[in-house]
């Protein structure tokens, strides 16, 4: 019975160990002064310096997240449209179509996506660069707002809206009153999911960057090819930092939604 | 006034769907019968289908099966014990974490891990197997691949385990079913979505991350991505790019229609 319960644990301590291994050899190596990552030879800082005296890098930090939020508010806009085009269709096969392609990108593998919006973009006769680059993340962060916007709709009583009409309520006002404040959690957490998409994007991004512009997997890319130096992973325990919090705050904006109806209905 | 407004909401998200899902596919399928001169074509459907690109092909697709069936192997105990542990919901967290870390950063912790001198060859120099080259082998990238998508894995089987009605476990007990017939004939069955929803999400991926193979495989391993990024970005042969791409794309849909969940179409 003892062995039973044993046996299990071990398992899952392997995975978890597998799974954060990489991640700790990375940030440690980060510390050290030989400037390689299989021999630790003393404790140092001076690769996080690095990384802060290194204004391109600086530079192209603020590229990707101005590119994360940019595209991010955007495609919140859009997809909060396209789910309400897709919720008050009235037609099924509409809205079965509309719901089937909107899940086009999300399957669709990066290299596809990043392939065919690079012949898109050069067909326009646009050049390559920030606008392509914050015009392909928008375009793949949409449907991910649609996910998570959709099911808040469909779960909202229609007797909430006509209620509202009823009481003299203009469509706008339905709108700005009813329906916007009720799914704004569902909001918040595709604003979210974009923005996270945005800031892990490589492939795409790599495909439709020009020769100017970088964000910073791509940049990570081209440093790792090279082969290895510390300043990247100095780089990877600060985004694991960064990484961590984004997960706790994601985290605790779902806990809070789930709250309300999780509580009432399990009880 | 009703349609109306309805079509308010319409229009940015039927803008969206229609310059960047409908176009870019179309695109792509237009671009691949134009050869690198852009003359009309159907040579690059001819080269497909010669050996060395048949062969690629195979190969992509063994290697992403092997990658989903180790991943599998892998995560089915993991998500099941996950599902048996206290604070699943905590737990799980922990193990999804390491997915939201930039996949290349990951990928280049193993550049150093498995280096000529790094932890995997020393450890194996204390095991007394001696030192070999290990990156840049198939056993490498299938090794980082599944590192990879093991989240991704584990993610839908826990959802669709945790979903598991337990009275069923119990009935199968009573009714005599020693564990492996429980697990053969009642969880395995009941699970069986989660497991499809899961192949899916890693072996799409697997068929066409070029950056894995480029950074842990050098040129040894050459997937069905590897080819369109190669073909678009450093041959400039698009049109032939972009016959690969609607190849992948056909392989997408074949894998999305076996794994669908729909369950009549198959059994």
């Amino acid at each position: 019975m003892k062995k039973n319960r044993k046996w299990p644990a071990v398992y899952l301590a392997l995975i978890f160990i597998i799974l954060y291994a990489p991640i700790f050899y990375l940030i440690f190596y980060s510390f050290n002064s030989g400037g390689t990552m299989y021999q630790f030879e003393g404790f140092t800082l001076d690769w996080y310096r690095e990384l802060f005296a290194d204004t391109r890098l600086l530079i192209i930090v603020l590229n990707t997240v101005i590119i994360a939020l940019l595209s991010a508010a955007i495609s919140t806009i859009i997809g909060v449209a396209g789910a309400l085009a897709i919720a008050y269709a009235r037609k099924r096969r509409v809205k079965n179509t509309l719901l089937s392609l909107n899940n086009v990108l999300i399957v669709s593998p990066d290299v596809i996506i990043g392939a065919s919006f690079l012949i898109l973009f050069t067909m326009i006769g646009l050049k390559l660069g920030f606008v392509s680059v914050l015009l392909a993340h928008i375009a793949f962060s949409v449907p991910i707002v649609v996910l998570m916007v959709l099911p808040k709709i469909e779960e909202m009583s229609t007797s909430m809206i006509y209620a509202a009409m009823d009481l003299g309520a203009s469509r706008l006002d339905v709108l700005t009153k009813v329906i916007l404040p009720y799914i704004t959690p569902g909001i918040f957490a595709g604003f979210f999911m974009a923005l996270t998409y945005s800031l892990d994007d490589f492939a795409v991004t790599f495909f439709v960057t020009g020769n100017g512009f970088t964000t910073l997997s791509v940049e990570i890319y081209s440093l790792a090819r090279r082969g290895v130096s510390l300043n990247i992973n100095a780089l990877s325990a600060l985004l694991f930092l960064f990484t961590i919090i984004l997960v706790t705050g994601y985290y605790f904006i779902t806990k809070r939604n789930e709250k309300p109806n999780g509580m009432g209905v399990r009880q | 006034m009703r349609t109306n407004s309805r079509n308010f909401y319409l229009i940015p998200y039927v803008l969206w769907i229609l310059l960047f899902v409908v176009t870019p596919l179309l695109l792509v399928l237009y671009y691949s019968f134009f050869d690198i001169e852009g003359h009309f074509t159907l040579e690059n459907y001819r080269e497909f289908f010669t050996p060395v690109y048949l062969k690629m092909t195979l190969s992509s697709f063994w290697y992403a099966f092997l990658i989903t069936l180790f991943s599998l192997l892998i995560a089915y105990p993991t998500a099941y014990l996950l599902t048996k542990t206290k604070h699943k919901q905590l737990w799980l967290l922990l193990i999804i974490l390491p997915s939201w870390i930039n996949l290349l950063l990951k990928a280049y912790a193993f550049l150093g891990i498995f280096g000529t001198y790094g932890a995997a060859n020393s450890f194996l120099e204390v095991m007394g197997i001696g030192s070999r080259q290990i990156l840049f082998t198939d056993f490498s990238f299938i090794f980082v691949s599944v590192y990879i998508f093991l989240p991704f894995m584990i993610l839908p089987i826990f959802n669709s385990l945790d979903e598991l009605n337990p009275t069923l476990l119990d009935a199968s007990n009573d009714l005599g079913g020693s564990s492996w017939v429980t697990f053969k004939r009642v969880i395995f069955p009941l699970t069986l979505d989660g497991v499809k929803a899961g192949c899916q999400i890693v072996f799409i991926p697997a068929l066409s991350l070029f950056m894995l193979t480029r950074l842990i495989a050098g040129n040894r391993v050459i997937t069905l991505g590897t080819a369109i990024e190669q073909h678009f970005l450093v041959t400039q042969d698009w049109g032939m790019g972009s016959t690969i791409a609607v190849f992948l794309i056909i392989a997408m849909v074949l894998i999305m229609v076996l794994t669908g969940r729909r369950k009549r179409g198959i059994l």
